[in-house]
């Protein structure tokens, strides 16, 4: 009867031997596999303004309130023009600063005059909410001078972002965070 | 009259006709006559990657503290306060990202896609939990996991379920893990990550469904304790199958068991004390061993089961990726005349993409959700056979002890056994 007893132990044993091995095998083994894709550097999520088609999902979309993607004003890329598609309501009656004229939705475009026929336009990001109109007009209308970024700064970073769960144009993905932000490349 | 509109009407014309003839430079950069100077846009960086490195660091200190007050120290006390130190830490500083749990996905990701590579310190959040499981069981659980902690923290009016139910929702987070990683390994969604329920809740902030997912659950649990770790964490069934293992494990009594059945009660609010049967009269020796036999012959039936039934839900479960989503709009509109309207779909248009590129794409993606949907199932199936045929082998135990694989090593149970009560004031 002991030695049965026993013999039934040492199996038991066995298995639980057994699975130990079994366990460990992934746990030693996906270091080794991930070897060759396994970076010191991580990631940050961003926009790529080529892609863009700024629909205004990105306001929606993140998960902090106000989004975390903000217009970014590319002033080398912007041509200073006095009827500015950004700026400027679609079917605004006149040219100047009025809340009624304006496209953006919470004034945090500012237009101001540089020089006889220039105006300079200037993004208050801590006003900006993301709705892309501006952008959208600037693309349709002007230099696409304007144009969306996600402020790292403000970025909660989640795993899976879900702008770019949501973006239509799939221009959301991770990029190294070397180079956090993808600019617009500017005039020479 | 006319003559007032003339103006814009020409302008808007004019800018129209632009739009047509080049997309970008439509104005020239304006040559200023001033000494303007172009003003640099403000591009701030993330906060530091060195951060990453000191959680890693923080995560390794708090499982060995952990571990340390779970199985030596054996102090209930001293696990909640680790909760609290984990919530405040993990949760409300580093506002959540990256988990163990999500980490899931990631490893699913880098291994099964070509591109992407990932972060060492992702990898480390994957593994160093599993590493303490096979050393002390789950530690991470007991006072380092934020989701567990916010949990184990709110967890006042423990309530027992009954067993079938209790072993109908265990199967939960088997589905959840095998689906994650599915869709993960498809580059499709992270659902462990958009279902996350109490993200929302440590950032502050978050969409008013997750919040409330998060609201009711920690309503819930203030009764039925800690109801996702229970019902559906994913990591959960990794740490689970790996803490059965476990070189040392939380122990109920801290000497000798006396089987005086106090803890086994409500001592343990998870059902996870594994109570003594010695004294429980002896079935047939040939009636279980057939059982036995006939069970161990059923798990590959079902696991060929499941690997055949998800194999055939492929088409249906590939729709949670966007580009096969997107195909069948186009063709819906294309066959039936229900018109796209959705944000994609004319982004599609924009983009100038072929219809034949999409369903050509809608094709492959298809064929490899077939593919991996044979080992989700296979999976699935395989640990129901397991399960279930765990159920024939009977243990003999002289002591009351906890399930390895079912306890959190929450130390609940600590201060039912009297004679943890004596050998303390014995000491004092």
């Amino acid at each position: 009867m002991k030695e049965g007893k026993n013999i039934y132990e040492t199996r038991r044993d066995f298995v639980r031997k057994f699975g130990k091995v079994l366990a460990v095998i992934p746990v030693a083994g996906l270091p080794v596999l991930l070897s060759r894709k396994t970076v010191a550097k991580g990631y940050v999520w961003q926009i790529d303004p080529y892609k863009c088609i700024a629909c205004g999902q990105c306001k929606t979309s993140c998960i902090l309130t106000p989004s975390a993607s903000k217009c970014v004003h590319e002033y080398a890329l912007c041509g200073y023009c006095d009827l500015c598609g950004g700026y400027l309501k679609e079917g605004a009656k006149s040219i100047g600063t009025g809340a009624e004229l304006q496209m953006c939705p919470v004034g945090a475009i500012t237009r101001k005059f540089v020089e006889e026929p220039f105006f300079e336009y200037s993004i208050n990001e801590d006003l900006c909410d993301g709705c892309a109109k501006c952008v959208k007009g600037c693309k349709d209308f002007g230099n696409g001078s304007l144009y969306m970024q996600i402020k790292q700064d403000l970025c909660a970073n989640c795993n899976d972002c879900s702008i770019a769960r949501n973006c239509p144009a799939q221009a959301v993905s991770r990029v190294s965070s070397d180079q956090q932000y993808i600019e617009k490349e500017r005039p020479v | 009259m006319i003559k007032r509109y003339i103006k814009p009407v020409l302008i808007v014309m004019i800018l129209l006709w632009s739009t047509v003839s080049s997309a970008q430079e439509r104005f020239p950069r304006p040559e200023f006559q001033t000494d303007y100077i172009y003003p640099e846009h403000q591009l701030p960086l993330h906060r530091s990657q060195i951060w990453e490195y000191i959680d890693v660091g923080v995560l390794v200190a708090a499982l060995l503290l952990t571990s340390w007050l779970a199985i030596k120290k054996r102090s209930r006390k001293g696990l909640i306060w680790m909760s609290v130190f984990s919530l405040a830490y993990f949760g409300f500083f580093r506002e959540g990202c990256v988990c163990p749990v999500g980490s899931v996905q990631n490893v699913a990701l880098a291994l099964f896609n070509g591109s992407y590579t990932i972060p060492l310190t992702v990898l480390l959040f994957f593994l160093i939990p599993l590493i303490f499981a096979l050393l002390f069981g789950r530690v991470f659980c007991a006072g380092v996991c934020p989701l567990g902690a916010i949990q184990e923290l709110t967890g006042f009016k423990p309530v027992k379920l009954p067993r079938p139910v209790e072993s109908i929702m265990a199967a939960v987070p088997f589905i959840y893990l095998a689906l994650a990683i599915l869709f993960a390994a498809m580059e499709s969604q992270f659902i462990i990550c958009k279902y996350d329920p109490f993200v929302g809740i440590f950032r502050l902030d978050g969409k008013y469904t997750m919040i409330v997912f998060g609201a009711l659950l920690l309503l819930a649990g203030i009764f039925i304790n800690r109801p996702y770790c229970r019902y559906l964490c994913p990591y959960g069934v990794l740490l689970n199958i790996f803490s059965r293992f476990a070189g040392k494990h939380l122990t109920i009594t801290p000497a000798e068991c006396i089987n005086c059945r106090l803890c086994e009660e409500d001592a343990c609010p998870y059902d996870a004390i594994l109570p003594s049967n010695f004294d429980q009269t002896q079935e047939d020796p040939s009636r279980s061993r057939k059982r036995f036999i006939r069970y161990f012959m059923l798990i590959p039936l079902f696991a060929v089961a499941g690997g055949v039934i998800l194999y055939n839900s492929a088409p249906a479960l590939s729709s949670v990726h966007r580009d096969v989503r997107l195909a069948r709009e186009i063709r819906a509109e294309n066959e039936s005349g229900i018109e796209a309207v959705s944000k994609a779909a004319s982004a599609f248009k924009e983009s100038g993409q072929t219809e034949e590129e999409l369903y050509s794409k809608e094709q492959l993606l298809i064929e490899r959700f077939k593919k991996a949907t044979v080992w989700a199932g296979f999976f699935l199936g395989l640990s129901l056979g397991i399960s279930l045929f765990a159920m024939t082998i009977r243990n003999t135990r002289t002591e009351y002890k906890p399930h390895q694989g079912k306890c959190f090593s929450c130390g609940r149970c600590f201060r039912y056994c009297p004679v943890e009560a004596k050998i303390k004031n014995e000491k004092a």
